[in-house]
């Protein structure tokens, strides 16, 4: 029995001129890892223009029904998005999202990420619902914010040449 | 000195001293917090105020210390939180308990000598510096008023009208009053030796070495004692989380809990302090005898050597079962105790006779 007391007294004072495994999280962050889901972003193009078409593939595919979107025409003298119609209002209400990432996977022009994010605490529930405003990414360094003007005929077509899969 | 100056000393020293261990109190917690999260690899509180120090550059300065106002942040804490009184509460019983905890943790330091001879601007303390210096029953002072200690403890249990409350008192008085005995009879040992129930005469008979040399299975068995007499782990089923919520405390909130634990720790500290009296030499340590202010620091370390201790078998050992506890304490620390007792008293009679050496 004394063996295993002393086992025991040895065990945790090894630990004691050992550094302390606590991550002091506010100041020290630990990075996420690759394929993290964390708090949605809806991308860019390159030019600035919006991903999101409004199609609302992800409000269908959410399971947890979390996502609003209210898509609205585009025209050439004020464009958003290329294709026919953008979303006007995007959405979602992250007390019940479950971040599953199936938004992600339904939308067919990759316009919805979900990223690193994970810092998402509000102190009314009103706060949780996270607006168009909030989730749109800033505009690329080359492009120009939208609505933009564009010369007719160009932006026709609302899903992109996809890649193949790599 | 007539009585009346005696009265007013000890009533000066006893204020300082009262004060200063409740300050250690405080910070006893801390470094339980502290201590027990490094030997669990982590920081423990780190939070509550800092010394900063400046870096050289204008970099991030650094933070010494940090932590050090945690106590004084509990205390608030405790202060400020709602004290609620469950309904059909012996409410008498209920008030009373957590001051029948506290008083005789803080009695039994009037006996700890905590310095020898010593002269203070001018006041000679003799034989040495304590409370009530010179008392010549101390050793039984200290076990009475421990046993006393478990009255708070199960009155607390049985007034809050709650049956883990209950439970834990009932639990903590059989717990207590199995491992007073074995506590006593290791106390015997070094009374024998020194032949004297006053404490700073124990302490002056380990000038030629600490008794922990000399017996240490009776150091061994109090020290465990102690452990047990204090409810601390292993012996902490009394308040045993998983099973209890919180013993007897479960009812109790605010300061009047606050009060429990005021307790609990200050009877750490004087228990530490017996310790070091009986087996580790008290105040006794290299050139006390020409300075005697390091009795003070020599003490002191030595309480605080044992508190560590205290804690790092806190962070080390599972509790025990209810029926191992009473085995243990009554078929293992009892018997042990009782037979080195014996042994020891045939030793020095025989050498009282002449027939050793």
């Amino acid at each position: 029995m004394f063996g295993e007391i002393v086992k025991g007294l040895y065990t945790t004072l090894k630990h004691l001129f050992q550094p302390p495994v606590t991550v002091q999280y506010p100041e020290i962050k630990r990075p996420v890892r690759n394929r993290f889901k964390g708090r949605h972003e809806l991308k860019r193009y390159e030019n600035g223009l919006e991903k999101c078409i409004g199609c609302a593939l992800c409000a269908a595919a959410c399971p947890a029904d979390a996502i609003f979107v209210e898509a609205s025409e585009n025209s050439d003298e004020k464009r958003f998005s290329p294709g026919e119609r953008y979303a006007s209002t995007y959405e979602i209400n992250m007390m019940r999202c479950i971040f599953c990432g199936y938004c992600e996977d339904a939308c067919p022009t990759q316009a919805i990420v979900l990223e690193k994010s994970y810092e998402l605490s509000f102190y009314d529930r009103a706060s949780a619902i996270y607006t168009k405003e909030m989730l749109i990414v800033d505009v690329p360094v080359n492009g120009r914010s939208t609505p933009q003007v564009v010369e007719p005929g160009i932006f026709n077509r609302a899903i992109p040449e996809m890649e193949d899969p790599k | 000195m007539t009585p009346g100056q005696i009265a007013l000393r000890a009533l000066i020293v006893g204020f300082i001293i009262a004060f200063a261990v409740i300050t250690g109190f405080a910070y006893t917690t801390l470094l339980e917090r502290k201590l027990l999260a490094r030997l669990q690899a982590r920081i423990g509180p780190n939070r509550a105020g800092y010394i900063p120090i400046p870096r050289r550059g204008g970099g991030k300065e650094r933070k010494l210390l940090a932590g050090f106002m945690q106590p004084a942040a509990d205390a608030v804490k405790l202060f400020f939180k709602e004290d609620p009184q469950p309904t059909m509460v012996d409410s008498w019983v209920y008030n009373l308990a957590p001051m029948l905890a506290v008083i005789p943790a803080v009695v039994i330091l009037a006996v700890i000598p905590w310095a020898g001879k010593i002269n203070i601007f001018g006041a000679v303390f003799e034989p040495y510096f304590a409370i009530a210096p010179g008392l010549n029953v101390a050793v039984m002072f200290f076990l009475a008023i421990t046993s006393i200690g478990v009255y708070g403890v199960a009155l607390a249990g049985w007034a809050s009208n709650s049956k883990y409350a209950v439970l834990g008192g009932i639990r903590a008085s059989a717990q207590m009053i199995s491992y007073e005995l074995a506590l006593g009879m290791s106390v015997l040992v070094p009374i024998m030796i020194a032949d004297s129930m006053d404490l700073g005469v124990i302490v002056e008979a380990q000038r030629g070495g600490w008794f922990i040399f000399l017996q240490p299975l009776a150091a061994f068995v109090f020290f465990v004692g102690a452990l047990a007499e204090l409810q601390r782990a292993p012996f902490d089923l009394l308040e045993a989380e998983q099973e209890l919520s919180a013993g007897y405390t479960v009812e109790y909130a605010g300061m009047r809990f606050g009060m429990f634990f005021l307790a609990e720790y200050m009877k750490m500290i004087s228990f530490s302090a017996l310790t070091a009296v009986f087996f580790l030499g008290g105040y006794r340590g290299p050139f006390v005898d020409q300075v005697p202010a390091l009795g003070f620091v020599y003490i002191i370390l030595k309480i605080f050597i044992l508190l560590c201790v205290m804690i790092w078998v806190r962070a080390s050992l599972p509790r025990l079962r209810y029926d191992q506890l009473m085995s243990f304490g009554w078929k293992v620390l009892l018997p042990i105790s009782v037979l080195n007792f014996l042994l020891t008293a045939i030793f020095i009679v025989l050498a009282q006779e002449g027939f050793l050496f």
